[in-house]
């Protein structure tokens, strides 16, 4: 009987730590973040409409409408066309999946970048991380552009260029996150407990190091995705990220720049959407950094000076925080 | 103190070796289709061969030596041809591969531009994030703290190259007015330059003022709870008082780090702004440069840069030792 007890017991904690951590974010996402989810929804309809642009998009990124160069918004064109006559909301449409790869491609590469140096970095400590610290220093000298266009200027245009230049960049910048977690990992006694074993220090890492800093890698996944975007329609607007006629957003305000003024549709359209896209992402990856570490929430403070403040901010307090 | 000043400053020349290292092993990566092209361009004066001339600027460029001595010699620490230490330690950053100027004579006009370009960005983003991050913090979760936060969030969403085409697109068409876009020095026309600059200026602090502004407000937040503010409250004195004289004080100290590390995003946001509002400054010269495949002058601005940026750090963090005597100089 009293093990009937043990074993519902045990298979109810079983059951709510299987949800708990996904279930419980998204939970909490939508009930304490609502810029968050409206984050949230905006990343989802950008993944939405880069996976089905082939079906989304009505014409082809690069199709030309006959004797129709720079018409106004009509049935046909529902945001007109552009300097060589194409399809506008076709060309915004694939530049969304351009911007899905490039957000998720540099990402991807920088957070296992980072991850790399900064568990190499910080485990290791002592002289190796010393120099590999100085070199993340010297790395974080450049101006973010002017480094960029100078490797893109080398490694030529082209999206897979565009995400190796900017997931190394961001990867190397992002290591100094991942080596600060490290760092205070690694004094745990548990991590002196498996070294006494015996335990190998490749498993070490790997069992158990680097699920304690899921979290900061999380967060350094999520916030560079806004910062990448944003940078490749820099560099693609200079001229150096990715060539015609791929239409990424910052090249669509470059080539349309001499025609802007007989068709502003040129120079609305693509910076709108690149800016909700990244207002859209940061707002996400704020609420998931909150969500995820609370140590790094920024404006915890009380301000229990302004008297007529005092009853909202204890409906407030009185929201349960979890902390993990 | 001073162990701490010393100790962060030879911080600095290992990291500026690393610099220098990153920049050379960059241009070794020179295409040989540029060289080619060099070639090509310098033959049909003479007899002699495209290869013939290539090996000839090959040799003219030292790219015929192994990797660490044509470093060695770049950096100014071995023998050049000739026998004297002419590099970088020197102060010599190599000539022009187009123009064979010296890279310092083409850089040094190009400064004041860039320079003035970030003193109007700077200023006017401190003007805006000030008074927004103070008034968002001391009314924390009323209207007014949604719409100040919202606004420092736009201005780190919305590209500044959009706004830019923005502004130069719309009141074009509506009222048929554009930015000025020659180039008028200031000492000749002081009018005149500060109403070319001021626009793009106005933008780039925009942009900027958004970091600076969310940490105002964190920042404020924090001290606004600390003991002496209470205490500040409890004896009586008036709000402008705390907040001025006890809370804005303390605040102030980690924001200015965050002024600090924004340089190299005042420095990158000057490439796209000189490029839109035609300001011929570092930006441009370094866009022109790539355009021509001018890799010493590419190598030379990055390294510029990249000394900007570190002695830019360096004032920061001395700065912060000497501002909080709770940091502790180890």
């Amino acid at each position: 009987m009293a093990e009937g007890t043990t074993g519902i017991y045990a298979g109810a904690i079983a059951e709510r730590k299987k949800r708990s951590f996904l279930g419980d974010l998204f939970i909490r996402l939508i009930r304490e973040k609502p810029l968050g989810t409206v984050g949230a929804v905006i990343v989802l309809i950008l993944l939405l409409v880069g996976i089905f642009a082939h079906w989304i998009a009505p014409y082809g990124y690069n199709e030309t409408w006959v004797g129709g160069r720079l018409e106004a918004s009509s049935w046909e064109h529902w945001m007109g066309t552009d300097q060589s006559g194409r399809d506008l909301i076709s060309r915004i449409t694939y530049g969304a999946q351009i911007s899905m790869y490039v957000g998720l491609g540099v990402s991807a590469l920088s957070t296992i970048i980072s991850a790399l140096i900064g568990l190499v970095s910080g485990y290791l400590g002592g002289k190796v991380d010393i120099i590999i610290q100085r070199f993340v220093d010297a790395w974080m000298c450049f101006p973010g552009i002017f480094i960029m266009i100078t490797l893109m200027a080398l490694v030529g245009p082209g999206i897979t260029q565009v995400i190796i230049v900017l997931g190394l960049l961001y990867g190397i910048t992002g290591s100094r996150t991942v080596r600060g977690a490290v760092i205070g990992i690694r004094e745990n006694v548990y991590i002196e407990a498996a070294r006494s074993i015996g335990c190998p220090t490749g498993s070490l890492i790997i069992r158990h190091i680097l699920p304690n800093i899921m979290a900061p890698l999380i967060i350094v996944f999520t916030s560079r995705m806004g910062a990448a975007i944003l940078a490749e329609a820099s560099i693609s607007f200079l001229g150096y990220g990715i060539p015609e006629p791929f239409p990424s957003w910052g090249g669509m305000l470059n080539r349309g720049r001499p025609y802007m003024l007989e068709a502003m549709q040129l120079a609305v359209w693509p910076g709108l959407c690149l800016s909700i896209v990244v207002w859209g992402i940061n707002m996400f990856g704020d609420a998931l950094r909150d969500l995820l570490d609370p140590r790094l929430r920024g404006g915890l403070g009380r301000y229990s000076g302004v008297q007529r403040k005092l009853p909202k901010q204890r409906r407030r307090g009185s929201t349960p925080v979890q902390e993990n | 103190m001073r162990a701490y000043i010393i100790r962060r400053i030879t911080l600095i020349v290992p990291t500026l070796l690393f610099v220098t290292i990153i920049v050379f092993l960059t241009v070794r990566f020179v295409p040989g289709s540029l060289i080619d092209l060099m070639a090509s361009q310098a033959v049909g004066e003479s007899e002699v061969t495209p290869e013939e001339i290539a090996d000839q600027i090959r040799h003219d460029l030292g790219l015929d030596q192994p990797v660490w001595k044509q470093y060695m010699r770049w950096l100014g620490a071995w023998q050049q041809e000739d026998g004297t230490y002419s590099g970088i330690l020197q102060g010599n950053l190599g000539k022009s591969l187009w123009s064979q100027r010296p890279i310092l004579d083409e850089i040094v006009g190009k400064i004041p531009i860039s320079i003035e370009l970030g003193i109007i960005a700077i200023t006017t983003a401190l003007l805006i994030a000030f008074p927004i991050g103070i008034y968002s913090a001391i009314r924390q979760d009323t209207a007014g703290d949604y719409i100040g936060r919202s606004i420092a969030i736009f201005c780190m969403a919305v590209p500044g190259f959009w706004l830019a085409t923005i502004i130069i697109v719309f009141p074009a068409v509506w009222w048929g007015w554009t930015p000025p876009m020659s180039y008028v020095p200031i000492v000749e026309n002081f009018g005149e330059n500060i109403k070319q600059f001021i626009i793009p200026a106005l933008l780039m602090g925009m942009i900027m003022s958004g970091v600076t502004m969310r940490m105002t407000r964190t920042m404020m937040l924090e001290v606004l709870r600390q003991d002496y503010v209470r205490t500040a409250w409890s004896k009586g004195l008036r709000e402008r008082v705390v907040v001025v004289r006890h809370a804005l004080k303390n605040a102030m100290i980690p924001v200015i780090t965050v002024i600090g590390l924004q340089l190299p995003v005042v420095i990158g946001g000057t490439v796209i702004m000189e490029q839109i509002f035609n300001l011929p400054g570092m930006g441009r010269l370094m866009i022109d440069a790539l355009a021509r495949r001018d890799y010493t002058i590419i190598s030379g601005i990055n390294i510029m840069m990249a000394s900007v940026i570190l002695l830019g750090n360096l004032l920061t963090d001395l700065t912060y030792a000497w501002l909080d005597p709770r940091v502790q100089y180890r």
